[in-house]
């Protein structure tokens, strides 16, 4: 064959003439030296009040990137789920001299964006602007956190967009099988057992009372980081902090750090079904309670959970829509936070082969855990990660946000090399000794979501565990 | 000039754009967003674009073949997007899954997307993977069929048509966006089906399909190369000749022109979903891309429903608290163009009361016109986000290949946007009334299943 014939005369003779006949496409070329990842340099102080600042110069294009991040977030609801997201959301709601319409239209007049959320773990406020209007963006920022109107209107008015955006959850499968799969995967009282914006009862409860008393004592400098990227200085976003925040006073009354949930109970397989009559698809979510970010096998989980799950070239998404074309794409996933959040395993497949993608997934994850990776499989994940992280510093969004997250988990920038460099020694058995003690197909929770009509007998003849019916706020349904 | 020097020069541009702050004034001033670049053309009619531009060891590559659904046969919707997904099926020398093998070994990144009037494909590796990402190119575009099988289209059929199960059928008010398109665009134009097509379409697509459309679409003179990042110019012309050179050239493709629409009257429907809040969507025809007033229906639809203090969500969402959401905008595509309104209402607000008032703010800000405020706000926020793009390399490279494909010259950033701040607001006054206020267009009603009555009906008066 023609193609044998060229690989031989290349393999001869690299520079012979012969080559230059062939088209030059026909050998794979070769690989000059990796570039390597160039950590950016943090430069670090600190206010009076205990407020971190994080600097780094980025002076390639104007615009800057701030990220407040302070930590405590959603794991303080206690039983209000959703009231430090919603608590976060309505900081933009109007503050200062400014209600909401007049500080969105002035944040437009600066060709900036502000954003403020919460996660499980921190609240945020994100501010980006080019560097001309950075300084004015940064107080319509300050007057976000420290003063926020919070006034009975503006929360009524926002609580009722929530309560609607709760109901509009119903409409999308994949959200349904979201919010069931962590009701049923983390016990009452847990903190992931509820949606991170609260369901219809808590959300139909906020007031400004406890949006107030939330933020008095969430709002606490000895807790909060500055993270600045751009064309900036350490010595402007120094002045400029004190300006802003020199004043902010520590709470009377902080939280104390939210407490440690707990090592969770994890029963045997189960599956459990949510009825969606019609459904052209059918979502389809395995998992159960994850591992720590701290994990000292965190650079080992990765590694394996690339090759079983997290790229396009992973077995899953390559056996379910490379070879079988059951789906438009499958993967899985550690939620790395402090707190162990869920291992996920996850597709939207067609109705008619739900039973086969589940059958897919359980021999999957038994094979990674029985049989290992092959040397290229380790070789491609150590690759993807390692020189993946050269984009992960592209931009000054990028940059803030790296920083942002690894505050917010308490490790320090030199956790991104040491990963790294583990992740470069690490063996094939190293790997297959993480899929078998964290990967555990005889204690995961299935949710499918899906017309039950259609689905449920072959389900059942699998055999993978008992199935049961819940509605769509993970209630039991008839049996 | 260094590329680092380069850089510069963007960057002092955007300083002088936003200088006039505060109190605003534009002040659009020449070579303020210059993003250099090399151009040639192969001698197969491939054209190429190199930007330079060393802050990272990153390269992002970005090749556009001049085909999009618009240029599907009828029977066959949705062929142009299958046809994207067998582009990464494996080519002569490079085997299924080859593609993202090599990329995602790069810990790169890489897509494929396809709109009404091009596919792209793009990848961003670390530099030194550039040659492997010309050569996977080079090679599909050269010999993709050489490693065809129809188990390969089956497969890829199948995919396709999940992502239409998950993105339109099982999605709340995912055939609505469908349906639009059907009612703006007659039959038989390039606009009136749906990029992800039919399933009865998906269904017919042959073998025989896949090879008559690669071979009259993906070939060199169709298409154009755009390689930004970490390299040097001389060098990459060198390996693009090398590896793209000796593929030869196709029958050139027939030019794209403008096909506005038109509507003689309103058109209604109603269409019921699985969604627990109604919806309107209000469509105008209006101008196709580069047309001399697309710039200012753009900030028209800025002013009236973008972000938090646009007119529909101060007066629907925010004040009468009577939507969920609220938004509009100008969408130009280079055959024609729309206008959108979209509006969700809240549980006990009919969309008929929606509509009126929509119609209530487009005649007043049509009559009286944006004011000054409103105007600046619209051009800082474009100049922000014409910054913002320049940040990452695949941003930047796919903008030069726009510019290259739609405008034949590779950095019109500068004039772009000195276009957007020359619109005063007389013209947007002028649009407004020229294409919108009071003109024919679409009124589309999404209800929950089995509540018709909720649908808009048509106002007894209308402005």
């Amino acid at each position: 064959m023609n193609r044998t014939t060229i690989a031989l005369a290349l393999t001869c003779g690299f520079t012979a003439p012969l080559a230059a006949q062939a088209p030059a496409v026909a050998t794979q070329p070769t690989l000059g030296p990796a570039p390597r990842l160039v950590m950016p340099v943090v430069q670090k102080t600190k206010l009076a009040n205990g407020l971190s600042i994080e600097v780094v110069p980025m002076h390639e294009v104007p615009l800057v990137q701030a990220a407040l991040v302070i930590s405590g977030g959603a794991r303080l609801d206690g039983n209000r789920p959703g009231l430090a997201t919603f608590t976060a959301n309505m900081l933009d709601e109007g503050a200062g001299t400014r209600d909401a319409f007049a500080l969105a239209a002035e944040v437009a007049y600066l060709g900036a964006t502000l954003n403020t959320g919460a996660g499980w773990d921190a609240v945020t406020v994100d501010v980006g602007a080019p560097k001309r209007t950075f300084a004015r963006a940064m107080t319509l920022a300050a007057d976000v956190v420290l003063r926020p109107r919070f006034t009975g209107a503006d929360i009524k008015r926002q609580r009722d967009l929530r309560l609607a955006g709760i109901l509009q959850q119903r409409d999308q499968p994949g959200a349904v099988a979201g919010l069931v799969f962590n009701a049923m995967v983390f016990p009452a009282g847990h903190p992931y057992h509820a949606a991170i914006n609260g369901d219809s009862a808590a959300t139909a409860a906020l007031d400004s009372a406890s949006v107030r008393e939330f933020w008095r004592r969430a709002a606490d400098p000895r807790r909060a980081t500055l993270v600045v990227t751009g064309d900036v200085t350490l010595a402007e976003v120094r002045a400029l902090a004190q300006k802003l925040y020199g004043a902010w006073k520590a709470p009377a009354n902080p939280f104390p750090a939210a407490a440690d949930p707990g090592p969770v109970a994890r029963p045997a397989t189960r599956i459990v079904l949510v009825d969606k009559p019609g459904a052209a698809q059918s979502v389809v979510m395995i998992g159960a309670p994850g591992v720590t970010r701290r994990s000292p096998d965190y650079p080992a989980i990765m590694l394996m959970n690339t090759i079983l799950g997290g790229s396009f070239s992973s077995r899953l998404n390559d056996i379910l829509r490379e070879q079988k074309g059951y789906t438009y794409g499958a993967g899985s996933s550690f939620g790395w936070r402090p707190v162990p959040g869920p291992f996920t395993a996850s597709a939207q497949v067609r109705s008619n082969v739900t039973d086969s993608s589940l059958a897919i997934f359980f021999r999957e994850f038994r094979r990674i855990r029985d049989s290992g990776v092959t040397a290229a499989e380790l070789q491609r994940a150590r690759s993807y990660l390692v020189l993946g992280s050269l984009g992960n510093f592209e931009t000054t969004g990028q940059v803030a946000s790296q920083l942002a997250s690894l505050t917010v988990l308490g490790l320090p920038l030199t956790t991104i090399p040491a990963d790294l460099a583990a992740i470069q020694r690490l063996t094939a058995a190293d790997v297959q000794r993480v899929a078998r003690q964290y990967l555990d197909p005889g204690h995961y929770t299935v949710v499918i979501v899906g017309d039950i009509a259609k689905i449920r007998p072959g389900i059942e003849t699998l055999g993978i565990g008992p199935v049961e019916v819940r509605d769509y706020n993970g209630n039991e349904v008839g049996k | 000039m260094s590329s680092a020097a380069r850089r510069l020069t963007a960057m002092a541009a955007a300083v002088g754009l936003l200088s006039a702050l505060p109190p605003f004034h534009a002040t659009a001033s020449a070579q303020a967003l210059r993003v250099p670049t090399d151009t040639f053309t192969l001698k197969n009619g491939l054209k190429v674009a190199i930007h330079e531009d060393h802050s990272a060891p990153l390269v992002a590559v970005n090749l556009w073949y001049h085909v999009g659904s618009g240029r599907e046969v009828a029977g066959r919707s949705g062929f142009a997007h299958l046809f994207e997904h067998m582009m990464f099926q494996g080519s002569r020398n490079v085997d299924k899954g080859g593609h993202f093998g090599v990329v995602q070994e790069a810990g790169g990144t890489l897509n494929g997307s396809t709109n009404s009037d091009r596919t792209n494909y793009y990848e961003m590796v670390p530099s030194n993977y550039l040659e492997q990402v010309l050569w996977l190119e080079a090679d599909r575009m050269g010999y993709l069929l050489d490693a065809f099988s129809q188990e390969k289209l089956d497969n890829q059929r199948d995919v396709v048509k999940n992502e239409r199960r998950q993105n339109y059928e099982n999605a709340p008010y995912g055939l609505a966006s469908i349906k639009l398109g059907e009612m703006l665009y007659p039959a038989g134009h390039p606009y009136h089906a749906p990029t992800i097509g039919y399933q009865e379409d998906l269904t017919a697509a042959s073998p025989a399909d896949v090879e008559g459309f690669f071979r009259q679409w993906y070939v060199p003179n169709n298409a154009s190369l755009v390689i930004a990042g970490d390299v040097k110019p001389a060098e990459v012309r060198r390996l693009v000749t090398r590896y793209f050179g000796d593929i030869p050239a196709g029958q050139p493709a027939p030019a794209v022109r403008p096909m506005p629409v038109t509507l003689a009257a309103d058109q209604r429907e109603v269409m019921e979903d699985r969604v627990t809040l109604a919806r309107l969507s209000l469509v105008w025809p209006t101008v196709e891309r580069w047309n001399a007033d697309e710039d200012a229906l753009d900030i028209f639809g800025s002013i009236l429903g973008q972000g938090r203090s646009s007119r529909l969500y101060e007066r629907l969402v925010y004040r009468e608290q009577a939507a969920q959401s609220a938004n509009a905008g100008q969408g130009s595509r280079p055959q024609a163009g729309q206008f959108s309104v979209t509006v969700t209402a809240r549980e006990g607000t009919s969309l008929s009361q929606m509509e009126r008032e929509v119609y209530e703010e487009i005649a007043r800000l049509a009559s009286e016109g944006p004011t000054p405020a409103e105007m600046a706000r619209a051009r800082n926020s474009n100049e922000a986000r014409s910054v913002y793009q320049l940040q990452t390399l695949l941003g930047k490279a796919d903008r030069i290949n726009q510019y290259l494909t739609e405008r034949g010259t590779p950095d019109m950033f500068n004039q772009d946007l000195a276009h957007y701040n020359a619109v005063t607001s007389a013209d947007v006054k002028r649009v407004a009334q020229t294409y919108i206020n009071s003109r024919p267009h679409i009124i589309l009603s999404v209800v929950p299943n089995g509540h018709r009555e909720l649908a808009a009906q048509a106002p007894e008066v209308h402005p």
